[in-house]
């Protein structure tokens, strides 16, 4: 990796890396008395693919919470684009351009695939309730231009034979596929990915880091993932935060992270004499 | 053999997302339109619109109404008898207070009413779930019937209570009032209803539907993609009340003629028409006028059964009644609680490979 400046950086395989999206300045999470995050900072920077590693209980998905507008914390500042972001609420966030999937797959259950993935547009339709109900005209049109989109989602993530199937009767791998496919319909700035490859055999695993890579390269979305399968995290990020406790322990290329001692011992465990 | 999409090739997403993507079912759909406005109102009699008709097609709109709060929004909901009564109460205010306004805008505006007085009590829902709001909109209910027992002006002061529809005329021919011929009451809730059903299909197949299912299915996530709780629920609120005060001015103004509110509108009506609900089918407007159909026909049938056919007293044969309706309920529920749409689903998967089921 070239020497990091703000103007950003060019990874190993040479994709350009812009400067800085998001940066979180010293976040502190506080649970009553239980402190899930504690003063950590790191940056986002356009079109990369940062990683959020940790042992169980790190404090990831609090993190990704905070990101995401749903937990908002006690001390620390979230910049996003260069802007201070001021505490707002999640469906706000949504707004922005920031999307996610959930570590327990969050589709809604009772409606269609296709259905599903059009709920990730629904910041982006802006038709009213009486337009609606009305139908013919303006909410059609809008409805079937945003179809047109989503089917190149569907196309994109190969789900085409499961678009009128609802989502209840669906197997695992293909529910995470689908999370996604709803993430990717909002066009995000960024995507953010909670263990997308939780509990996927090797070959979903392999689907899955294909689509992400994709992603990336193709749109040009900056992706923010948590991950536990090293190999996973190791091959597809461009620069990982290590946590351990709430705390930040380590921060940088994959090849940093893994020879960093304070990382080594957090996996491995250390010796107490 | 008939009833397959095969051969039927989609060329535009219009048509992909049509109602009834099957052509057997959309000429299913048109010959009830045509029996529904071309042969009932010429062949119906009092008694079939009194016992039958009238009350399916306003406890259809209704359901319809309860549907998209709970059905669709997951909001459940045990004021539905309440906000009725604050429709019957805005149309009749409306009908005396203005009586040149022409009948179908004392209507819709009662049903306006009662959206804003339906979003003002489903205001707690943005705090309180589940059951909790259920009783929430209870409180609603009990409310609502008291402050019409309570405040004589929504009666205009008369003497009995009671409100009274005074005969308004559509085209020259009485919809409302002791002079309403049975196909002009038949058609003019028929009208309603289609008009209403469209509307909520429109409401529920698009932006506005998949908002209220995503609150429905998993609430916090659709708060992180992008959907608005407060907005969310309060248009759910909003559009389920209109549809039902609308219900309730058709059924004191075209039904009943004159209500007295306790027993019009009390806490059986939310009931039957949640019992309508669950019935038909949560989340499903076929549900709404299945299950309505069902709660209407089945007291009729079991009457005349018992009644006519046994030649039971009729005393006895109301209990009967009553202890079967229940008990088929709760029979219905084990067997099937996604409802008569669930029932009606499974025929048509079945029905599309019929008749080679392998």
């Amino acid at each position: 990796m070239n020497a990091m400046n703000s103007e950003g950086y060019t990874t190993a395989d040479g994709r350009k890396i812009g400067g800085v999206m998001m940066e979180m300045k010293n976040i502190t999470l506080r649970f009553g008395g239980v402190k899930a995050i504690t003063d950590i900072s790191f940056d986002i920077r356009e079109g990369e693919i940062r990683a959020i590693i940790g042992p169980n209980g790190a404090g990831k998905s609090s993190m990704l919470n905070v990101i995401s507008g749903f937990y908002v914390p006690q001390e620390g500042e979230v910049w996003f684009h260069g802007q201070r972001r001021a505490p707002m609420k999640p469906y706000e966030v949504a707004q922005q351009g920031i999307a996610r999937t959930f570590q327990n797959i969050a589709l809604f259950e009772g409606m269609s695939v296709l259905d599903n993935i059009m709920t990730g547009r629904l910041t982006l339709m802006k038709t009213g309730l009486f337009q609606q109900a009305m139908w013919w005209g303006r909410a059609q049109k809008e409805e079937t231009a945003h179809r047109e989109k989503v089917e190149k989602v569907i196309d994109f993530l190969e789900i085409q034979d499961i678009r009128k199937t609802p989502v209840g009767r669906l197997p695992y791998g293909l529910k995470k596929r689908v999370e996604l496919a709803r993430a990717l319909a909002a066009e995000p700035k960024l995507l953010l990915l909670d263990e997308p490859m939780a509990g996927m055999n090797v070959e979903e695993k392999e689907d899955m880091c294909r689509f992400i890579l994709d992603v990336n390269d193709e749109f040009g979305t900056t992706i923010a993932l948590i991950e536990h399968d090293m190999g996973v995290v190791m091959d597809l990020s461009d620069r990982v935060v290590v946590m351990d406790y709430g705390k930040k322990i380590g921060d940088g290329t994959p090849d940093e992270v893994r020879n960093n001692q304070d990382v080594i011992n957090a996996y491995l465990g250390v010796a107490h004499d | 053999m008939f009833y397959r999409e095969a051969g039927e090739f989609k060329t535009s997403y219009v048509d992909d997302s049509q109602t009834f993507p099957i052509k057997f079912d959309r000429m299913r759909y048109y010959a009830v339109l045509v029996i529904g406005f071309g042969i009932i109102p010429f062949v119906i009699n009092d008694y079939w619109a009194n016992a039958v008709f009238v009350p399916f097609l306003i406890y259809a709109i209704a359901a319809i109404g309860l549907n998209i709060l709970t059905g669709y929004c997951g909001q459940v909901s045990l004021g539905t008898g309440g906000f009725m009564a604050v429709g019957a109460y805005a149309c009749y205010k409306l009908m005396t207070a203005f009586p040149g306004m022409p009948i179908l805008v004392d209507v819709l505006l009662a049903g306006a009413v009662t959206a804003g007085v339906g979003v003002l009590f489903g205001l707690p829902s943005l705090r309180i779930k589940g059951f909790y709001l259920a009783v929430a909109t209870l409180a609603a209910q009990f409310f609502l019937v008291w402050l019409f027992n309570k405040v004589p002006w929504f009666y205009n002061y008369s003497a009995s209570g009671q409100i009274t529809a005074p005969e308004r005329t559509m085209f020259g021919i009485a919809v409302t009032g002791a002079n309403t011929p049975a196909w002009a009451k038949y058609l003019f809730c028929a009208v309603v209803l289609f008009l209403l059903a469209w509307l909520a299909r429109n409401l529920t197949r698009g932006t506005v539907g998949r908002k209220w299912m995503a609150i429905r299915d998993m609430d916090i996530a659709a708060e992180i993609i992008g959907v608005n709780p407060l907005t969310t629920k309060l248009s759910a609120f909003a559009v389920s009340s209109f549809f039902i005060g609308v219900a309730g001015a058709l059924f004191f103004a075209v039904y009943l003629g004159a209500a007295e509110v306790g027993e019009a509108f009390g806490i059986q009506k939310s009931f039957l028409i949640l019992f309508m609900v669950i019935i038909g089918g949560l989340g499903s407007l076929f549900g709404s006028f299945a299950g309505a159909a069902f709660l209407v026909l089945l007291p009729v049938l079991l009457k005349n059964v018992l009644v006519e056919g046994m030649g039971w007293p009729t005393d006895l044969a109301a209990h009967v009644e009553l202890m079967i309706v229940g008990a088929l309920i709760i029979v219905f529920l084990i067997l099937e609680p996604h409802g008569l749409a669930q029932l009606w689903r499974v025929a048509k998967e079945k029905l599309r490979l019929w008749p080679f089921p392998h």
